[in-house]
């Protein structure tokens, strides 16, 4: 009886079972076998034998190395930025009323935008070519500063770019909640707080912070995977070749790897993806000690 | 502190946009607060009393009206500028602060000379948290006390800044039964120890009966009556009044006076001299009613009831305005089980008539 309700379990288990399977146990296990098979060759699929040659070989690739550079620097730059001024966006939304939801729309727009059409507009924007000088050198002129070119030109132009660009797409959804969050927060603890004359500075950083901080950390944690995955972003400005961009990111480094020019190196990408996996779960174990310590309730 | 509210009027735009009218929430409200007592604001849903606490403590601005502690105008002093203590409803505690974290908050906004050292703040958070009774949980957190333990938190920080009034919006209502009980008396002594003029909004007439040293009562924004607990209960300045304090409620009946008699249905019922003629709202307390065979007043009986040490009958007469007439009656008066009919005299005292119009009392000599 029990043997076969058990059977019975299992059986309706099964569907998910197999397609979880096939579709993220066996790729994954695949990925690290393919990581420590040395000289993998694409035409026979055949190879030599196991070892640690790929994570060497792609820890002194200096694309990789690069790549590494670049996503690391955007991560820092876009995660605490876009999170911060979501956070001020949010607030004064919060304290607004009229047309608040016009804002709230406004504000919401470029997540429901295609990412390639953001890139267009970010091309208008800040591309250099023989007839136009792109919008936002034409402010810089009339500045009295000299044009940059932001697409082809030096390495912190292009950072610069390339991190605007990140923080503008991924602050929408972030503005959504924290706007739901600072929303949930009780007006009686704002009442309380008047009532025994709190500034506004102690109100937002006593109160306020503390209430929204589970959010906060949630953002933060997201970002930092978002941020380490980014590759459709850049290929958006700069085109697919992002390593003669110089601005090749860790996940565009495993693309390459796999179909692009020099591609035909599954080994070479899954221990990329591998180091790139180690990366992200090193990070989110901080977060989370962290956000453990100082999201009390 | 004396609290004087002078034609306080507060109204809000209707919420559906249509209607230009705005929504009087309080209507002219005019009273003093005597310092040092423990005032109930009591009165049905929506009457307006949570509106005029608010008033009070600063959170809501009145339409016009002047309000005054003491000699003081605050009316457009903003609420940090009162000096007032205020206990939410849902008590409020910040919920990732402890006990005394959250007692100290207030005094930590301190700025300028009354800024106050770590020591001497703890020091007054110990005071307080004794006087509440909550000093063995100074370290927890709000969710790890019992709602009767928040609700003490609560009133020690707004009683901390020693304010000049303390206020507290439907303090019971969130506790049970047993502790509601427990915590009115806390509330009464906590006043009295601290003698801070205190006034609470209730819409339940037992705890403004049972503590306060005055009740106003409100009707639709409106001050029906304001009075002793006791002096409200036997002596209501209208019919509103009348039938909103007391369980079981009042029993009422369309009546008439004729010459200074007052009929209910065909009978006389009572002498009620120096009252005009005319129709008449009739109030009578049930234990205002005596078994009398040869009594004036006569029912058709429906059950007896006895509770406890309560006996009490219930009957029905045409001329009932209430859905039964319930009477609460001494055991050795019980009527034997098989009558159908029962006839009442009147306790004179007990009987409360009052003008059809205007629903106010009229006044009638007792012999």
């Amino acid at each position: 009886m029990s043997k076969l309700k058990s059977l019975k379990g299992w059986l309706y288990l099964l569907p998910a079972i197999l397609f979880l399977g096939f579709f993220m146990v066996y790729p994954l296990i695949d990925v690290v076998m393919y990581s420590f098979e040395e000289g993998y060759n694409f035409a026979s699929q055949s190879h030599f034998g196991y070892g640690l040659y790929n994570f060497k070989y792609v820890l002194h690739d200096p694309y990789f190395l690069q790549a590494v550079k670049n996503t690391f620097i955007i991560v820092i730059i876009t995660v605490p930025l876009s999170t911060g001024i979501a956070l001020l966006i949010s607030l004064g939304l919060n304290s607004i009323k009229p047309l608040k939801e016009l804002f709230q729309t406004v504000y919401f727009l470029p997540y429901v935008t295609n990412t390639l059409a953001v890139g267009l507009v970010f091309m208008i924007l800040f591309k250099k070519t023989a007839y136009s000088e792109g919008l936002v050198n034409l402010l810089l002129n009339s500045l009295g500063m000299s044009s940059v070119d932001f697409i082809d030109g030096p390495y912190w132009a292009k950072i610069f770019v390339m991190c605007f660009y990140t923080i503008w797409v991924v602050m929408p959804f972030k503005i959504l909640i924290l706007t739901s969050a600072l929303a949930g927060v009780k007006k009686d603890y704002y009442n309380a707080a008047r009532v025994d004359g709190t500034s506004k500075f102690r109100i937002f950083y006593k109160i306020t912070l503390p209430m929204i901080s589970p959010m906060i950390f949630y953002l933060v944690i997201t970002g930092f995977i978002g941020a380490f995955k980014a590759y459709s972003d850049e290929v958006a400005i700069f085109g697919t070749n992002l390593n003669a961009a110089g601005m090749n990111t860790i996940v565009g480094y495993v693309y390459d790897m796999l179909y692009g020019n020099s591609g035909g190196y599954p080994s070479y990408a899954s221990a990329a993806s591998l180091i790139l996996f180690a990366i992200v779960f090193t990070i989110t174990v901080i977060n989370l000690l962290i956000s453990k310590k100082n999201v009390q309730y | 502190m004396k609290v004087i509210l002078k034609n306080l009027t507060k109204k809000f735009p209707n919420r559906n946009k249509k209607i230009k009218e705005d929504v009087i929430a309080v209507d002219n409200f005019d009273f003093e607060i005597p310092d040092g007592k423990l005032i109930g604001l009591l009165g049905p849903s929506g009457c307006g009393k949570s509106t005029t606490l608010n008033m009070i403590s600063g959170l809501e601005k009145p339409t016009s009206g002047r309000i005054f502690f003491g000699d003081d105008d605050v009316t457009d002093l903003p609420a940090e500028h009162r000096g007032v203590g205020l206990v939410f409803q849902n008590y409020a505690l910040y919920p990732h602060l402890t006990v005394r974290q959250n007692i100290i908050f207030p005094l930590q906004n301190l700025k300028g000379d009354k800024k106050m050292t770590k020591e001497a703040m703890d020091a007054k958070a110990d005071e307080v948290a004794g006087l509440v009774q909550i000093s063995e949980y100074m370290d927890r957190r709000p969710s790890e006390l019992s709602g009767g333990q928040q609700q003490r938190v609560a009133i020690a920080r707004a009683l901390v800044k020693t304010p000049r009034v303390l206020l507290l919006d439907e303090p019971l209502s969130n506790l049970d039964a047993r502790l509601r009980l427990q915590t009115r008396e806390e509330i009464k002594r906590i006043q009295r120890e601290t003698g801070v003029t205190t006034i609470f909004v209730t819409h339940d007439q037992e705890e403004a009966m049972s503590i306060s040293d005055m009740i106003v009562v409100m009707k639709d924004g409106r001050l029906m009556q304001m009075d002793k607990p006791q002096q409200v209960y036997d002596d209501p300045q209208n019919f509103f009044v009348a039938k909103f304090l007391g369980t079981p409620a009042i029993n009422t009946f369309d009546g008439t006076v004729k010459g200074e008699k007052l009929y209910i249905g065909d009978s006389a019922v009572l002498d009620v001299p120096g009252v005009k003629d005319g129709d008449v709202y009739v109030g009578i307390r049930p234990e205002g009613f005596i078994p009398d065979k040869n009594g004036p007043l006569e029912c058709d009986l429906s059950a007896v009831e006895v509770m406890g040490r309560d006996t009490s009958i219930v009957s029905s007469h045409p001329a009932m305005t209430v859905v039964a007439i319930r009477s609460i009656i001494l055991s050795e008066d019980r009527p034997p089980a098989d009558l159908t009919k029962v006839r009442f005299s009147l306790k004179p005292y007990k009987v409360l008539l009052f003008d059809k119009e205007t629903e106010k009392r009229i006044y009638f000599d007792i012999k």
